[in-house]
């Protein structure tokens, strides 16, 4: 699995644009899904005989009913801001990885057949006709945008690229022509219940390793519960968080935090799945199909809140969607006999979603969460927004929490933090370069290359301020990190979740931990001595 | 559909090299999907082998690292039981490279 390219050279000058290289990714393109995987999600198998007409019948289809396509595809003017603002761009110097040209990938076909002058004049307005050539460039340059919208931040017209990215890709799967590594695993998310294809005994059986590593820990019985009936909570996380690393450390952080302040929460085996990959290829009717699996397991608990752990796509779709495909808030449609039922059973004095960073920094501000960031004094950490929760959703109740509330977890949790160079985090962070279902071996290629900006910032601060460690709150992120790190000479287990951080400086009443910070005799009443400090 | 020439058989493999039918699984299977991850087979590496296709057998998925660790550790020693270990024997990573070997499917999803 030997990756035969060149790692890009850390830059002197990351802002200067890079000398260009035409088509230096030109060859990039992912492994295409097997017809089963397209059939699963009622795309046809392989690509159709009239495909040239379906994409253009598709395409005026979307354009009629997102708006925003249509204005996005008209609106630029060519001034150039957008161009050098993309992590594929910087990292390959391929001119079609400016968000301009990937636009114009589409926007070119667009022209030939929806406007008056690319119809008539097709030369003079840079408009193209949809050959193969170009529907495989499509397939090529769409899979080299993480839909991470950071050039949309730049531009004059926000002109949003990840939606001309979804579009175009749902227009392929249309007409047959979709990626696997999507494809396949939305399969297994619609019948298994999650990325991974966990099926329940064995969801439960790992879960049952982790709560042992638990009380090993902290000499407390942590639980993991699973399709609790009548639980208050329902915690929807990736699927990841069960299996990968550094992703089970930030379970293991929930779990804890759950445990503290008291709280009947629950794992469903139904909806174990945060991921809905249908917002990568832009298919509204799979992110509905996605999405009403966790209405069914909330509904079948009973529960009262529902809450999403460590995942960056998730909270977009969750944050945006989720109330209106499903119930998981307010919005549901009249005739939505049970995303109202839903909505009728959820408590609403509470956010609906409610992302775990929101729950544990209330918890913090309510003075029930004791933490001891000395626990943490190995460490100086920074954090890595993502790309999603960043610019495509909030947090908390007031403008910038997304930035804001993991930012103050980490700072209580840990005595050394610092932040990267402001060019590069916050609303003008960057894509860790896996995102938007790029986070596939066989794009492994475009991923180092797109994770270039951030490893030269995150390389700054570990260098110049002593930085050990970055903190996520998603599960590509994390796995992108882990993996591509490496070959910028950065270990692998420098990135951690945000909940890990949390949790090994949360001092658990009862644990073996506040017995040695409290002194070993009468401890019991130190805690609460120590509950009221902090109340 | 792509395949792996071992001893004379053909076997069918998907175009990352991942067995399509896990049954065709043997040891010389192992072997041959071993070497093309440029890897020689060792005991310890059939130990690690062993218990994913134990687990798989029972639960129809691989084991998530930090049980393929513990398990590793409970068995064959505290010393042996820690993703370090797991990394030197299987370099791309003993979540893919392994179960690879195993004859398993890949694992998906944001791993």
């Amino acid at each position: 699995m030997a990756a035969d390219f060149q790692t890009p050279e850390f830059r002197e000058y990351p802002a200067v644009p890079n000398k260009l290289v035409p088509d230096a990714t030109a060859h990039l393109s992912p492994f295409v899904a097997k017809p089963d995987h397209n059939e699963k999600l009622g795309f046809p198998g392989e690509l159709v005989d009239n495909w040239h007409d379906k994409a253009i019948e598709k395409m005026g289809d979307l354009l009629g009913k997102y708006r925003g396509l249509q204005v996005f595809l008209d609106a630029c003017v060519k001034c150039g801001s957008c161009t050098d603002k993309c992590h594929y761009f910087q990292g390959t110097s391929d001119p079609k990885n400016m968000p301009v040209a990937r636009q114009d990938l589409l926007r070119s076909v667009y022209r030939r057949h929806f406007t008056f002058a690319g119809k008539y004049f097709p030369k003079l307005v840079g408009a193209r006709e949809l050959d193969r050539e170009v529907l495989d460039e499509w397939y090529s340059y769409f899979h080299q945008c993480s839909q991470c919208r950071r050039c949309s931040v730049f531009c004059p017209y926000g002109i949003d690229t990840a939606e001309i990215s979804m579009a175009a890709r749902e227009i392929l799967d249309t007409v047959g022509y979709g990626q696997k590594y999507c494809n396949e695993i939305l399969g297994k998310v619609q019948t298994v219940g999650n990325n991974l294809g966990l099926p329940g005994p064995a969801l439960k059986a790992t879960m049952a390793e982790f709560e042992e590593e638990m009380e090993d820990d902290t000499g407390l019985p942590i639980k993991l519960p699973i399709d609790v009936q009548g639980a208050d909570v329902l915690l929807i996380t990736p699927s990841a968080d069960f299996f990968a690393e550094p992703h089970i450390d930030g379970l293991m952080g929930y779990a804890k935090v759950f445990h503290e302040a008291g709280i009947n929460w629950t794992l469903s085996s139904y909806a174990a799945e945060a991921a809905n990959f249908s917002m990568f290829i832009g298919s509204y009717s799979n992110m509905k199909t996605v999405a009403e699996r966790i209405r069914t397991a909330a509904l079948d608990l009973g529960v009262k809140r529902i809450m999403v752990g460590e995942c960056g796509h998730a909270w977009r779709v969750a944050y945006s969607f989720w109330n209106t495909v499903a119930g998981v808030g307010s919005g549901a449609a009249e005739d939505d006999e049970y995303g109202q039922k839903l909505q009728k059973q959820l408590d609403h004095r509470y956010p609906i979603p409610q992302h775990i960073c929101e729950f544990t920094h209330g918890l913090l501000q309510e003075g029930k969460l004791r933490l001891d960031p000395a626990a943490n004094d190995h460490r100086t950490v920074t954090f890595h927004d993502s790309c999603n929760v960043a610019r495509a959703s909030r947090m908390g109740d007031k403008p910038g929490g997304q930035f804001d509330i993991p930012r103050a977890l980490l700072k209580a949790a840990c005595n050394n933090y610092v932040d990267m160079d402001p060019d590069t985090i916050r609303e003008v962070t960057y894509c860790c370069g896996g995102g938007g279902g790029l986070l596939t071996d066989d794009l492994m290629e475009i991923r180092v290359k797109g994770a270039l900006p951030r490893m030269e910032a995150l390389k700054d601060v570990m260098q110049n301020q002593g930085v050990t460690n970055m903190a996520a709150i998603c599960a590509i992120c994390k796995a992108q990190f882990a993996k591509v790190m490496p070959y910028f000479d950065i270990p692998m287990d420098t990135i951690l979740s945000t909940h890990q951080i949390v949790g090994d400086a949360l001092v658990l009443t009862g644990s073996t931990q506040e017995t040695a910070l409290d002194g070993g005799d009468d401890s019991s009443e130190k805690t609460e001595e120590a509950a009221e400090a902090t109340e | 559909m792509a395949t792996m020439d071992v001893a004379g058989n053909s076997v069918e493999v998907d175009e990352e090299g991942y067995l399509t039918n896990i049954n065709d699984w043997d040891k010389d299977v192992a072997i041959e999907l071993a070497k093309s991850e440029n890897l020689e087979m060792t005991e310890s590496h059939w130990e690690v082998i062993e218990f994913l296709r134990e687990y798989y057998q029972e639960y129809q998925i691989a084991p998530a690292v930090r049980v393929l660790t513990k398990a590793i550790g409970k068995k064959l020693g505290p010393e042996k039981g820690n993703s370090k270990y797991l990394y030197e024997l299987f370099p791309y990573g003993p979540a893919k490279q392994a179960c690879k070997i195993a004859g398993l499917p890949k694992p998906t999803g944001c791993i």
